[in-house]
């Protein structure tokens, strides 16, 4: 039987509150959402925060939504929820092709887009999905809101730009004409880690790649991204050739380890291949 | 701390450490053993229960976080005497052998109908690929809910007619 160490819990009833309960039970807080990262750690005694601060009722951080140019979603937005918003997926299907191979159906029902961001596992999805479409992360702290690239928002394995007595409030990405998305993603069974995964955002202006976003996760790719081959890719015509030439520049330059999902030239196999079905997809979805 | 959470439209109050999970809380502090207790690390769903309608697995969710919602078991499947349709398809199609993953099938079975009235195979594997059944039997489950969706159909289907 897995028990978590003893723990103080609050509750949030708002993001003032949650920042207040954050500054007064200091840097052995943490904030709980879905749980489904933090609590199975805390059972295995790997993470013993002092305290829980519970934001599952803050109906203000579960919102998907146009605003201007950008679309924004709520760093309480669920899984599941974000699979279902055809707000999101009708802009960009990168978020149901990744969803729909996030863990599995029960644990999407729980689990949050901003948990998964702040976890900040190297192998995680939505962080390449969302470095792939350059989208900006959200924090609120005591002293108001500030806005950092996505692909700035991870420091390093388990490490993100969030500080102390900080929240993750919201992920604004932005919308441009022309633009398809696809993810793409090699799992050894339902409901697994990936062992490799790419995900691609290409923008098309007058039959020429203008802007090309690549993400990659589980490999090693710093960031999540691929900028190298990104750049090989703007403004070249988009097509096979360019996306296979992108796919093993974004392998090139990704650095994949040797693990119980498999040896790093296999996943480095994988990067090139999936990145290049990915622009594949995405450029037919435009 | 002291959490009153509803189970099956009962309310239930009891002192509560924070770290209790709502999987122990259900089969300990109430008695409600028909939530089983698997894997512990939210990969098997056999602690599969209804927390305001969706599925989640006990076994990752703090009974704290269920203070003020509504929990649904497998004891809360039967209305008035009568079993759930999908329980039912279960008896009907032969859809459980030893019966440790049945009661989190049989919630996830429920939510499915309840938004997707006559799901496909496809659907039906895609709902329930969070859960293990040790025994193999997926085909047989696949058929109970498929009895279950046709059966709650024809029953539909019946009660328009009988007003027209």
């Amino acid at each position: 039987m897995q028990v978590p160490a003893r723990f103080e819990y609050e509750r949030a009833d708002s993001v003032p509150h949650a920042l207040e309960l954050l500054a007064r039970y200091g840097p052995e807080a943490r904030i709980v959402a879905g749980g489904h990262s933090l609590i199975p750690m805390m059972k295995l005694r790997l993470a013993q925060p002092e305290a829980l601060i519970d934001i599952n009722g803050l109906a203000e951080l579960g919102r998907i939504a146009v605003e201007g140019d950008e679309l924004a979603i709520g760093a309480l937005v669920r899984h599941t929820e974000l699979l279902d918003s055809t707000t999101a997926t009708d802009l960009f299907p990168i978020f149901r092709d990744a969803e729909r191979v996030i863990a599995d159906p029960i644990v999407r029902n729980r689990g949050t887009v901003g948990g998964s961001l702040c976890q900040g596992d190297p192998s995680e999805d939505l962080s390449a999905v969302f470095s792939a479409l350059r989208a900006r992360a959200v924090i609120q702290g005591a002293g108001g809101q500030r806005t950092v690239p996505i692909r700035d928002f991870h420091h390093g394995p388990y490490e993100t730009a969030v500080g102390p007595g900080e929240l993750l409030v919201q992920l604004r990405v932005p919308v441009t004409a022309g633009t398809g998305s696809a993810y793409e993603k090699v799992e050894r069974r339902v409901g697994d880690w990936p062992v490799a995964a790419a995900g691609a955002v290409v923008t098309v202006r007058d039959g020429v790649i203008a802007r090309a976003g690549i993400g990659l996760t589980a490999v090693g790719a710093e960031h999540f991204c691929a900028p190298e081959a990104e750049s090989h890719l703007e403004g070249r015509p988009p097509g096979g050739e360019a996306f296979a030439e992108a796919g093993r520049i974004a392998a090139e330059h990704c650095d994949p380890h040797a693990d119980q999902r498999g040896p790093a030239d296999y996943k480095r196999h994988l990067a090139a291949e999936l990145t290049r079905r990915a622009l594949v997809r995405a450029a037919g979805r435009i | 701390m002291r959490i009153t959470v509803s189970v099956n439209g009962q309310p239930y109050t009891r002192e509560v450490e924070p770290r209790l999970l709502l999987v122990h809380f259900l089969r300990d502090e109430l008695g409600l053993t028909g939530t089983h207790w698997g894997c512990d690390t939210s990969n098997c769903g056999v602690c599969t229960v209804r927390l305001d309608g969706m599925p989640v697995k006990s076994c990752t969710v703090l009974a704290v976080m269920a203070d003020g919602h509504e929990v649904t078991t497998v004891e809360g499947l039967e209305r008035d005497g009568e079993l759930d349709a999908v329980q039912k398809g279960f008896v009907e199609c032969h859809g459980l052998q030893c019966g440790f993953c049945t009661p989190g099938m049989l919630l996830t079975a429920r939510a499915l109908l309840d938004r997707v009235p006559d799901p496909d195979e496809g659907q039906i594997r895609e709902a329930i690929s969070g859960q293990l059944c040790r025994c193999t039997g997926y085909e047989n489950i696949v058929r109970s809910i498929r009895w279950a969706a046709q059966a709650s159909l024809n029953v539909a289907e019946s009660a328009t007619e009988a007003k027209s």
